[in-house]
C-alpha cells in the first residue's frame, strides 16, 4: 500500500500492481495491459456509466467493523469481501487494497449479456457502414459476443440519414446511446443541442427542436461515436478504414497546432482526424481544420514552376528566380505557413542577400478553444529562427512605403498574397516578384517566377504552436507530379545564389545548423529526435511579445507571462 | 559429398536387339485406341461441359428486382490476392427512390481481367452476395483497356441472380409500416 509517488497499489487479476491514484479502473489497468472494454466512457468527457461494458469484479479486504482488525481465513490471509454484483469499471475509482477481476468467468458473461442486448436492434449494416473497420461494435462483439444472434422477433426501425447538422448524418439505428456526443456538445462545445427523446428501445438520438449541429467542433462527436452512427457527410462512403494509410500531422489552421492523423490512401487524402495530445488539443480538433485537405487538389493549385505564363522545368525557373533576386534592391516576405526549417532557410538567404524581411499575421476571432486568434501555425518559428525580430501586426505598410519610394524592386514572396495584407497594385507596379505558394493567387498572377509549394500532408517540417511547442509533421502523400519540397527550393535558390554547386541535405543537418546559431533556442535535438507528441522550448525573451492569442484550451496569455508554458485549465 | 555408385548396364539380349518386342507392343496400343469411343473435342465447335463450382470469370449480379446487389463494402478489393479489384464507393442519390434506403452503391467497379488469378475469394467474401465467378473460361481482347472491365461490362456478364432474400425490399417494407419508409428523408428535413 505505497502511496508514493501518487500511486496506489491494486490486485489486478491475481497480481499486485502500482496504479494512478484517484483514476477509473479503465484508466488505471491499461498501462498494465488489460483493457476493460466500453462504449459510454470518454478520457475527456463526464462518466456516466450507461453502456454497462465495463462491468468487472471488484473487492475489498475485509475488517472487522468493531476493532478495524483485518479478517483471516484458514490461510492467515486477509479475505476479500467481493462486492455481491459486479461494478462498473468507469465510474469505480482505485483505492489502496482494492482487488479487481478483468478476466473472470462472471465478467465475460457480463460483457457477453451486455453485447447480445446491444446488438439485439443493431442492424448489422457493417457492409455499408463507414465505421466498419474500427468500429467499436465490431471489436467487442468479436471479442467478448456469442458469434451468432438469438433475437428472432423484428428488429427496432428508426429514423436512417438523418441530418443533425451541414457536416454530420445520424443513423439512430445503429445508435447505442452511449450519449458521448451529447456530452461533448455539453461540455466540450458548449453548444447544447444534441439529445434523447422517447424511452426504452424507442429511445432516439435526436437534435433540439429547430436548432442543428453547426458548431465547429461537430465532427468531433463523429470520431468519439464509438459505431456507425454519427458519420461524417465529408467522409460518409469515400473509403474504408481499413485502406487508410495514417501519418502524423499538426492541424495548420491556427497557432493552436491541433495534433492531427492524416488518413490517405495512394496518395489521395481522405479525411483528418484529431490525434490525441493532452497538452494541446486533448482528442479534438476543428471542422475548419479538418478540411484544410481539400487545398490538396484546389482547382486554383499551383502544379508547376513558372517563369512569366511559360511553363518551365526546375532548374530553368531557379535560374530565373536566382537572375531577379541576384539584383540589389530585394526585400523578402515570409510566412507563419512556412515550417520552422524553411523559415530558417528563408532567413540564410536574407543574411546572403541583406535583404529586410517582412511577415505579415493573420489574425482573426479566437474561440477560445482550439482555434486561436493566429491564424498561421508558425509565427513563434519566425521569431525562433530569427526571421523576423519584432512580433508582426496584420499588414505591410511598411514595405508598401519602401515599394513607394522605389527602394525595393524585387520580392521574394513565401505563402502570401500581397494584395491581401495591405499592399495595393500601385505600390507593386513594377516590382519583380519571385512567388513561392501553394494556391494560385493575386501575387502569383503577377509573379515573374512562380514556385509551387507543398501543403502540410505533402511534406515534412515543423511547427511551433502558441506555447513553443515544437511539433513536427510528416509527409503523408507525394505532391504534385515534379514539385519538390519548399526547403529544397529555398536552399537550392541559396545556392545558385552564391553560386556554388547544391550540396545534398538533410532534415537533420538543418536542424544542427540550427542549434549552432548564437542564442537560439532551438537547440539539442534533430528532426528525428523531435517526438510525435511534440516537445516544449523555453520561449526565453520570447515570452513577453505582444500575442495576440489571450486564453485557449491549454493556452493561458497570462500564466504563459508567468512561465508556465501549458495552461490545464479548461476554457469554457 | 554423396557417393557416387556406378551401375553397371546390362547388354542387350537377342530379342532385344531386334527392337521387335518393342515395336510391336507399341502398335497394339495405337491400334486398341483406334477402335475406342473418340474423346478429343473439336474446340471451339464443341465445348466442354463446366461443373457448377468452376471459377470462372468474375462478374456482379442483379437480384430479382433487377437493382444493383453490390454496396461497395469494398471487401472483396481488400481480399483481391493480385489486387485486381478496384471500386469506387459512392452515394446513391436521393432520386433513385427505390433504392434511396439502400443508401450505398459502387459508383465504380473495375476488375482487371489481366490480374484476376479466378482464386474465387471475391465471391467467398462477399456479404451481399453480389460478386460470382461464372462459367465463362475463354477470354479475350486486343488491348489491355478491353480486359479491364468496368461495372457495365461486368453486369452485363453477370445478369440476374434469382435469389429470394429481397433484404432491402424487406427493410423498406419495416420502415414503412412504422411510417419511416423510403420517403424518410422528407420527413427528417420537416422534422
Amino acid at each position: 500500500m505505497s502511496e508514493e509517488n501518487n500511486t496506489v497499489t491494486i490486485n489486478l487479476d491475481g497480481d499486485d500492481v502500482q496504479v494512478t491514484a484517484g483514476a477509473n479502473l479503465i484508466e488505471a489497468v491499461a498501462p498494465h495491459g488489460k483493457e476493460i472494454p466500453h462504449y459510454c466512457y470518454h478520457p475527456k468527457l463526464s462518466v456516466v456509466g450507461n453502456c454497462r461494458m465495463c462491468l468487472v469484479e471488484m473487492g475489498m479486504p475485509m475488517k472487522d467493523r468493531a476493532t478495524g482488525e483485518p479478517i483471516l481465513d484458514e490461510n492467515g490471509e486477509v479475505k476479500i469481501g467481493w462486492m455481491p454484483k459486479p461494478v462498473i469499471g468507469c465510474g469505480t475509482n482505485v483505492a489502496p487494497g482494492m482487488h479487481v477481476r478483468t478476466d473472470s468467468e462472471l465478467v465475460h458473461d457480463c460483457r457477453n449479456g451486455v453485447m447480445e442486448f446491444l446488438l439485439v436492434n443493431h442492424p448489422l449494416d457493417c457492409p455499408i457502414c463507414d465505421q466498419a473497420g474500427e468500429c467499436g461494435l465490431q471489436e467487442f462483439a468479436l471479442d467478448y459476443g456469442r458469434g451468432y444472434s438469438r433475437f428472432v422477433e423484428e428488429k427496432n426501425v428508426k429514423p436512417k440519414q438523418v441530418e443533425l447538422g451541414p457536416r454530420v448524418v445520424l443513423d439512430d439505428e445503429r445508435c447505442i446511446l452511449c450519449s458521448r456526443c451529447i456530452r461533448f456538445c455539453q461540455e466540450v462545445a458548449d453548444d447544447d443541442v444534441l439529445g434523447f427523446v422517447d424511452r426504452g428501445s424507442h429511445s432516439t438520438l435526436t437534435c433540439y427542436p429547430g436548432k442543428s449541429l453547426e458548431n465547429n467542433y461537430s465532427l468531433n462527436t463523429v470520431d468519439i461515436c464509438p459505431v456507425g452512427a454519427l458519420t461524417s457527410k465529408d467522409f460518409r462512403f469515400r473509403m474504408r478504414a481499413w485502406f487508410l494509410k495514417e501519418t502524423p500531422t499538426i492541424c495548420s489552421e491556427s497557432s493552436v497546432g491541433c495534433n492531427a492523423t492524416v488518413s490517405s490512401r495512394e496518395g489521395v487524402v481522405h479525411r483528418i482526424t484529431p490525434r490525441r495530445n493532452d497538452a494541446v488539443n486533448d482528442t479534438w480538433m476543428t471542422d475548419s481544420g479538418r478540411s484544410l485537405y481539400k487545398e490538396i487538389d484546389h482547382k486554383d493549385r499551383i502544379r508547376s514552376f513558372r517563369v512569366g505564363s511559360k511553363e518551365v522545368s526546375v532548374s530553368e525557373a531557379l535560374e530565373a528566380a536566382t537572375n531577379l533576386l541576384g539584383s540589389s534592391k530585394v526585400a523578402l516576405v515570409g510566412s507563419g505557413s512556412c515550417s520552422v526549417e524553411e523559415q530558417f532557410s528563408l532567413k540564410k538567404i536574407s543574411d546572403y542577400l541583406d535583404a529586410p524581411t517582412y511577415l505579415a499575421g493573420h489574425f482573426g476571432e479566437e474561440d477560445g478553444l482550439l482555434l486561436s486568434a493566429d491564424r498561421t501555425p508558425n509565427l513563434r518559428g519566425a521569431l525562433a529562427t530569427g526571421l523576423i525580430s519584432k512580433y508582426p501586426s496584420d499588414n505591410l505598410k511598411s514595405l508598401g512605403r519602401r515599394l513607394a519610394k522605389g527602394e525595393i524592386n524585387t520580392l521574394l514572396c513565401v505563402r502570401e498574397d500581397l494584395l491581401d495584407v495591405g499592399l495595393t497594385p500601385t505600390q507593386l507596379k513594377g516590382v519583380r516578384i519571385v512567388y513561392l505558394g501553394t494556391l494560385e493567387n493575386q501575387t502569383s498572377r503577377m509573379a515573374k517566377v512562380v514556385l509551387p509549394a507543398l501543403t502540410t500532408f505533402e511534406r515534412s517540417g515543423s511547427f511551433i504552436n502558441l506555447q513553443f511547442r515544437l511539433q513536427k509533421f510528416l509527409q503523408a502523400i507525394p505532391g504534385p507530379a515534379g514539385t519538390l519540397p519548399d526547403v529544397f527550393l529555398l536552399n537550392q535558390l541559396l545556392a545558385e545564389l552564391r553560386k556554388e554547386p547544391a550540396t545534398p541535405f538533410s532534415m537533420d543537418e538543418i536542424w544542427t545548423e540550427m542549434g549552432k546559431r548564437r542564442g537560439s533556442i532551438l537547440k539539442g535535438f534533430t528532426f528525428g529526435e523531435i517526438p510525435l507528441d511534440g516537445v516544449l522550448l523555453d520561449p526565453g525573451k520570447f515570452r513577453a511579445f505582444p500575442y495576440v492569442e489571450r486564453k485557449n484550451l491549454h493556452f493561458n496569455l497570462s500564466d504563459f507571462r508567468k512561465g508556465s508554458n501549458t495552461s490545464s485549465q479548461q476554457a469554457t | 559429398m554423396a557417393k557416387t555408385k556406378v551401375m553397371e548396364r546390362k547388354p542387350l539380349s537377342w530379342a532385344e536387339r531386334t527392337y521387335l518386342p518393342q515395336i510391336i507392343t507399341g502398335l497394339l496400343t495405337t491400334f486398341r485406341n483406334l477402335f475406342r469411343p473418340k474423346v478429343t473435342l473439336q474446340y471451339p465447335d464443341e465445348r466442354p461441359r463446366i461443373p457448377n463450382d468452376y471459377r470462372g470469370v468474375p462478374t456482379l449480379v442483379k437480384d430479382p428486382n433487377e437493382r444493383e446487389k453490390c454496396v461497395s463494402c469494398q471487401l472483396c478489393e481488400f481480399v483481391c490476392p493480385p489486387k485486381a479489384i478496384r471500386i469506387t464507393p459512392g452515394a446513391i442519390s436521393t432520386e433513385e427512390t427505390d433504392r434511396t434506403h439502400v443508401e450505398k452503391a459502387p459508383k465504380e467497379f473495375e476488375i482487371n481481367m489481366l490480374r484476376c488469378i479466378y482464386c474465387g475469394y471475391c465471391e467467398e467474401v462477399c456479404p451481399e452476395e453480389a460478386i460470382f465467378l461464372q462459367d465463362i473460361y475463354s477470354l479475350n481482347g486486343y488491348t489491355r483497356e478491353q480486359m479491364q472491365f468496368n461495372k457495365e461490362k461486368l453486369y452485363e456478364l453477370g445478369g440476374v441472380l434469382p435469389d429470394q432474400h429481397f433484404k432491402w425490399d424487406k427493410k423498406r417494407a419495416a420502415a414503412e409500416k412504422i411510417g419511416l419508409g423510403s420517403s424518410s428523408d422528407e420527413e427528417t428535413e420537416e422534422e
